[in-house]
């Protein structure tokens, strides 16, 4: 059980690697921190258990990090410098929209009760989905481990951009 | 209780992702390459230091890693309408300063106060010494009502009033007669919706933001109870965001006093709407139901359908005593929705009145086009119109609306056709541009001294220095001679 959770991390570790281009964090802290992960029994959901959460920013470029539990996603992005303009503007305090994330629908019927506080400023957001939540709002669990979050694609700004659904 | 230990969790958050992004910063410092002024590298100027420039110049630096960013600020101090327009009591959207200052601080960035562009130094002469210039100095102006009494004692423009209870060293002086029971705002965006929100919160509330203690000082003093904020559409034709309604329903000892017959059909429309504009018509239609309270000493309400005819003199004829308004009806539907006079007019008697109705651009330099009936600088995705070389960002890019992250979006769109245009060669970088050496070196023959932003740092310390012994986060500094000397002692 325990080796083969080894090798299940280590396989993913090597997905860490493949991370924009850009992006200026030194990637090789995954290899040192996956041989710890392997050591530490998983099973009990422990605060220092590594969740794998696979970001794609507005490029569409994907990012693959293992995150503490009980992290948000919004402190995430922040720490590990993942390559997303503009995200988290007003620092966590629900007051804009710029940490707006897409989730995969099984994942997003899991997630904690929205607040109608976070609502209003989702209504604020570029390209608003059902199943859309503020990165700041989100903590990280052990059951998220491998899901996949999105940032809405740049907007194509060829025919003309859309305004915030905001200001009108 | 819920949402205290929310926001004190945030408060440890936000302070833990502040000290992560510096020690990044200092990492990326310690082992990354320098780019120093490579005879290549494209050097940008930016002007105005409020969001849309700080937003631009962040994405230029990001985007082009041999790129120089000068900004170029009318005042000595940066950060625009986010110091100036953003209200004293959301200091949560004032933590972009937080990213500005990473900005403003970075190798390749320098930010140069206290030049007047346009006047000071002409754009022609910034575009000889840039290989572009981005213009994003936003809108100082404000839309006038055009209506007989305009100009009456007790009238003021929200820009100006939302400057003087925010520090902006030239309204320092309005001192707005508060002894009036009733006060009326025209228009119904997030702005008249601010100031609804200053003029009726408690001011124990208050005193502990960086609002300046002179307008707390009128304010604590004030006899407003009720504040009306006047649309000339409906409730589904609202500018406001919820966000902004919510504090209005939120509000301590405060009532909504609202005319059910403004809302009248509203309930049929509500299914077929976007979640967005439904979640807001059902909050006001709660507050409608809700009313007042009699506990509740003080009110708002808005009214809808109404437009602004003419402002009514009292006995002196100075004095505004009240406002006439014409009656509408809707015609059309969707954004085309429009108001239409029914020829019935109505009396609201109020001694405050403050024009809510929008912001506006100037032209910066006869050079530059201009579109006078739209107020904006002419432009295809941020490329000025008939121009090489010169691009805008923010609201002279596409008018006043919209919150911080719309300019937020809309300049790093600019800034990506600008590097577009640099890799493609529209924007010429094979000849040296000498940048800001040149332009300070122009400035100095013109007496003009500019405030560095380590220059601005003595200041935000001096006004934190007072803040401090007042409770506050900041008391901002209201004269640009004491912030100049601040600066350069």
């Amino acid at each position: 059980m325990a080796s083969r959770m080894c090798v299940q991390v280590l396989a993913r570790s090597s997905l860490a690697l493949v991370c924009h281009p850009g992006s200026t964090r030194p990637h090789l802290r995954f290899l040192h921190t996956a041989p710890k992960l392997c050591s530490q029994s998983q099973q009990n959901g422990s605060s220092d258990s590594k969740v794998l959460v696979h970001f794609v920013n507005q490029s569409g470029v994907k990012s693959s990090v293992f995150v503490t539990e009980g992290e948000s996603l919004l402190d995430v992005v922040i720490k590990k410098n993942l390559d997303i303009s503009g995200f988290g503007a007003c620092e966590g305090t629900l007051a804009c929209s710029t940490c707006h994330l897409i989730f995969e629908e099984s994942v997003y019927d899991k997630l904690e009760p929205i607040v109608d506080e976070e609502t209003d400023m989702l209504d604020l957001a570029y390209g608003l989905t059902k199943t859309s939540r503020l990165g700041c709002q989100v903590t990280v669990e052990h059951w998220m481990d491998g899901m996949t979050v999105r940032v809405p694609h740049e907007i194509n700004d060829q025919r003309g951009k859309q305004e915030a659904v905001s200001s009108k | 209780m819920k949402r205290m230990t929310m926001i004190n969790f945030m408060k440890g958050s936000v302070m833990k992702i502040h000290r992560l992004s510096r020690a990044y910063r200092c990492l990326s410092a310690e082992g990354g390459v320098r780019v120093f002024s490579s005879a290549s590298g494209p050097r940008v100027c930016v002007v105005g230091g409020g969001p849309a420039g700080f937003y631009t110049a962040q994405q230029l630096l990001k985007a082009r890693q041999d790129a120089i960013v000068d900004i170029y600020e009318r005042l000595p101090v940066p950060f625009g309408l986010v110091r100036f327009g953003v209200a004293p009591d959301h200091p949560e959207v004032k933590n972009v300063i937080n990213t500005f200052t990473q900005t403003a601080q970075h190798e390749r960035c320098s930010f140069y106060g206290n030049v007047n562009v346009g006047k000071d130094v002409t754009i022609e002469e910034l575009r000889r010494a840039y290989h572009a210039v981005v213009l994003s100095y936003g809108a100082e102006g404000n839309r006038s009502m055009k209506i007989p009494g305009e100009d009456l004692s007790g009238v003021f423009s929200a820009k100006d009033f939302v400057g003087w209870y925010n520090g902006l060293p030239s309204n320092k002086e309005l001192c707005p007669d508060l002894s009036s029971e009733t006060a009326v705002i025209l228009g119904q965006g997030n702005v008249a919706l601010d100031v609804a929100r200053i003029l009726l919160s408690p001011v124990d509330m208050l005193k502990e933001t960086d609002i300046t203690q002179n307008s707390l000082a009128v304010l604590a003093g004030s006899n407003v109870r009720r504040v009306l904020v006047v649309g000339r559409r409906g409730p589904l034709q609202i500018a406001c965001t919820i966000k902004e309604v919510r504090e209005m329903v939120n509000l301590p000892n405060t009532g909504a006093d609202m005319l059910p017959s403004d809302f009248e059909g509203i309930a049929e429309a509500l299914k077929d709407l976007p979640r967005p504009r439904k979640r807001l018509t059902e909050l006001m239609m709660k507050a409608v139901k809700e009313g007042r309270d009699d506990k509740d000493q003080k009110c708002w309400g808005f009214r809808f359908f109404r437009s602004p005819v003419e402002v009514i003199a009292g006995a002196d004829g100075r004095t505004a005593t009240g406002i006439r308004l014409a009656l509408n009806k809707l015609e059309g539907s969707g954004e085309g929705t429009r108001a239409v006079p029914t020829g019935q007019l109505e009396d609201l008697e109020c001694g405050l009145i403050i024009s809510s109705i929008g912001y506006k651009s100037f032209p910066i330099d006869p050079t530059v086009p201009f579109d006078p009936r739209r107020a904006i600088v002419p432009n295809a995705m941020g490329r000025v119109q008939d121009t090489t070389g010169l691009y805008c960002s923010g609201w002279v890019k596409r008018g006043p609306t919209g919150v911080i992250a719309t300019t937020m979006n809309d300049s790093f769109d600019t800034a990506r056709v600008l590097v577009q245009d640099m890799e493609a060669g529209e924007v010429d970088l094979s000849v040296n541009k000498p940048g800001a050496q040149a332009i300070t070196a122009l400035l100095r023959t013109r007496g003009v001294r500019t405030v560095l932003f380590p220059q601005w740092e003595k200041i935000n310390a001096e006004e934190e220095k007072r803040g401090k012994s007042l409770g506050k986060p900041r008391e901002k500094l209201l004269d640009v001679d004491e912030m100049l000397k601040i600066a350069w002692s």
